[in-house]
């Protein structure tokens, strides 16, 4: 039986806004196992971000339960919280999130920088090997703001590679980029799969839904759907039909 | 979390905002260079107003005529003539504290060498004078006891007056030179101290018989005052009871009177300078120190601004793992790092400044090593306290709003 990476019940999140309660999530609960491609779709305003947040231990649930990994989340405090953000978690942006003014390796290097227990040598050593794999290996010592949309989403993958974490979340990950860039992350997404990655992606793009193994559809803060996907497509050859644009 | 990850981080993140790090800096260096300069000013001349004061005398006293002078009214002429050759005479044989006795009467004039002139200083002593005043004679001899019995017109000559009566340097012993008509021989010159560091000619000075002062160049029957010389300068303030007893007596006062004279001591005139020179010191350093403050508040509103300015940073950096307290120890680390760095160079910046002072203004100068010290702690005291506020700011930041924030 495959490992249990995330297993949420009963999940609520409600915010107050001055006197209005909005209900972000309402009553979720799923389990997702390790090599799951998950991808989480809904509109605009569904709760996508929020219930990732929580996944990703940034924003606690009003109520119900999180296990992260076999960890109760729950009662967690904030240093808790940080050091499971920093061992167990890699998170992927939208909007990349990089250091600005600063190399790639360095970037990359930071989640291990708040790991006391990872050497300065293991520490250089991960970071190459984590950009190695996202096929920026060349690019070590390139600053964020030398590199184009596509590198520094890469470089923000290879950062939430580089600490080994049990999933990775990306949020978004291909908003900010073309199709052509999109689809080159995705390949590099489902390549991870392929390696035995759990990745958590959320898209309010229907169309990427067919790229991964698992399908959950958010409205208003509910599941609506959560459809396994046996036929996945390959994002590779959607990349190579994809025309290319000179210009 | 280690330290060494924690100086990397505020290392780098420093060095990615040079500018605003700078001028972070440039309160501090303004500051720490200004006290140290300012107590290297205040320190330097302390130094050599007690130095002055030092080569004055060895443990000098001072008897003068006339009651102490309050709000600067002249006294009348009939009160500065209180002290009479008695009075040496009295304290000269009763003495226990004392180890050498001059009177002193003094008279300026033109000195004239054929045909050249100097205005200078004679100044009637005896013998003691030499020790009082820390003076050798180089040439010749000292005039003798019998030189004072007999009132003889033969004087001691400072290398000033030689050099300007003798300017084809031939030697002065034995010359005959005029003062007030009345002529002098030369019978030794004395060795030369140079100026002092108030700036006055030491050299300037001629010294004869005092009685050969009072009779045959003033005319008059008292002398204008006494030093002495203590045997150690503990034993000053005894010496000054003994003096004021013998005196007493001699002047018949009764024992509500006033004393009709007046001692100082080079101990009583050292502390007095130094202590204003410690007010001038304190004060330079208070104004230094509050361009320290100044710096410090510098800190504290840059690193205010770049909290804000920093917000999605610190956003990205709790989201991988750093917990409120690393981000707490990166601005702190940080405020440190530009304090330190900017005390260092503060010092540097200084010390150059008092040397420059030192040599483009011939003004003393002196650096402390507790003025260093004193400076360095209190920037890295500062970084610390103007940092702790914004960090704090800052390691409360809610990750998901900081890392949303636009
Ligand atoms: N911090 C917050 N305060 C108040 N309301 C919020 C907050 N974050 C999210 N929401 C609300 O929760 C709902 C879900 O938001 P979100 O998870 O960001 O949606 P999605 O990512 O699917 O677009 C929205 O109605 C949004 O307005
Ligand atoms: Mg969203």
């Amino acid at each position: 039986m495959a490992k249990e990476i995330i297993k949420i019940d009963s999940l609520r999140r409600n915010f107050t806004v001055g006197s209005e309660v909005v209900h972000a999530l309402r009553n979720i609960s799923f389990t997702i196992n390790e090599g799951e491609f998950v991808t989480i779709m809904g509109t605009s305003g569904s709760g996508k971000s929020t219930l990732l947040n929580t996944l990703g231990c940034l924003d606690t649930p009003t109520s119900g339960d999180y296990y992260l990994d076999g960890i109760s989340v729950k009662s967690m405090g904030n240093n808790e919280r940080a050091r499971m953000r920093n061992r167990k978690i890699g998170f992927i942006f939208q909007s990349y999130n990089l250091l600005p003014k600063t190399t790639a390796i360095e970037n990359v290097e930071l989640p291990l920088l708040y790991n006391s227990d990872v050497s300065a040598k293991e520490r250089e050593q991960k970071a190459k090997a984590a950009l190695e794999a996202v096929e920026l290996g060349d690019r070590l010592y390139h600053k964020s703001n030398q590199m184009s949309g596509g590198q520094q989403q890469r470089v923000a993958i290879a950062r939430a590679l580089v600490n080994d974490p049990v999933i990775i979340l990306a949020d978004e990950a291909t908003g900010n980029l073309d199709t052509r860039t999109a689809f080159s992350i995705l390949i590099l997404l489902q390549n991870l799969y392929k390696k035995g990655k759990t990745i958590i992606f959320v898209t309010h793009n229907p169309d990427l839904a067919k790229y991964s193994s698992r399908n959950i559809v958010l409205r208003d803060g509910k599941i609506i759907s959560d459809e396994k996907n046996s036929q996945i497509s390959s994002a590779e050859d959607t990349y190579k039909s994809l025309p290319i644009i000179n210009d | 979390m280690n330290i060494i990850n924690l100086l990397k981080i505020a290392l780098k993140a420093l060095s990615n905002n040079k500018m605003r790090c700078f001028l972070t800096m440039l309160g501090i260096i303004i500051g720490v260079a200004s006290v140290i300069s300012m107590l290297a000013i205040g320190q330097g001349s302390k130094q050599s107003i007690k130095s002055s004061i030092a080569e004055m005398g060895s443990n000098m006293i001072m008897i003068m005529p006339g009651t102490q002078e309050r709000g600067g009214v002249r006294q009348s002429g009939e009160s500065q003539q209180t002290l009479k050759p008695i009075d040496f005479n009295t304290i000269k044989e009763n003495t226990t504290k004392i180890q050498a006795l001059s009177p002193t009467v003094n008279s300026s004039g033109q000195f004239i060498n054929g045909a050249n002139n100097y205005p200078s200083t004679v100044f009637g002593v005896n013998q003691d004078y030499l020790e009082i005043r820390k003076l050798t004679v180089e040439d010749g001899a000292m005039f003798s006891d019998r030189d004072i019995l007999t009132a003889t017109k033969v004087c001691i000559v400072g290398k000033t007056v030689t050099d300007n009566l003798f300017p084809d340097g031939e030697s002065p012993i034995g010359k005959i030179i005029r003062f007030n008509k009345i002529p002098f021989t030369i019978v030794g010159t004395l060795k030369s101290k140079g100026y002092n560091s108030m700036g006055k000619d030491q050299d300037d000075v001629v010294l004869a018989p005092y009685t050969t002062v009072m009779k045959r160049i003033l005319a008059i029957d008292y002398i204008q005052g006494i030093y002495a010389s203590a045997i150690t300068e503990d034993m000053t303030d005894d010496a000054i009871t003994e003096i004021t007893q013998l005196l007493r007596k001699n002047h018949k006062l009764k024992d509500e009177a006033e004393d009709d004279f007046t001692i100082r001591s080079q101990k009583e005139l050292s502390s007095m300078m130094s202590s204003t020179s410690d007010m001038m010191t304190m004060l330079l350093a208070c104004i230094a120190g509050i361009s320290l403050l100044v710096g410090g508040i510098g800190i504290m509103n840059i690193m205010y601004v770049s909290v804000t300015e920093r917000t999605r940073e610190i956003g990205l950096r709790m989201s991988i793992g750093a917990r409120g307290k690393d981000i707490l120890s990166q601005f702190l680390i940080e405020a440190v790092i530009i304090s330190v760095t900017g005390g260092i160079i503060g010092v540097i910046l200084g010390a150059g400044s008092a040397f420059i002072i030192k040599f483009a203004l011939n003004w003393p100068v002196i650096i402390e090593m507790y003025s260093v010290l004193l400076s360095f702690a209190v920037c890295t005291v500062t970084g610390i306290f103007f940092g702790w506020y914004p960090a704090k700011k800052a390691s409360k930041l809610d990750p998901i709003e900081a890392i949303r924030y636009e």
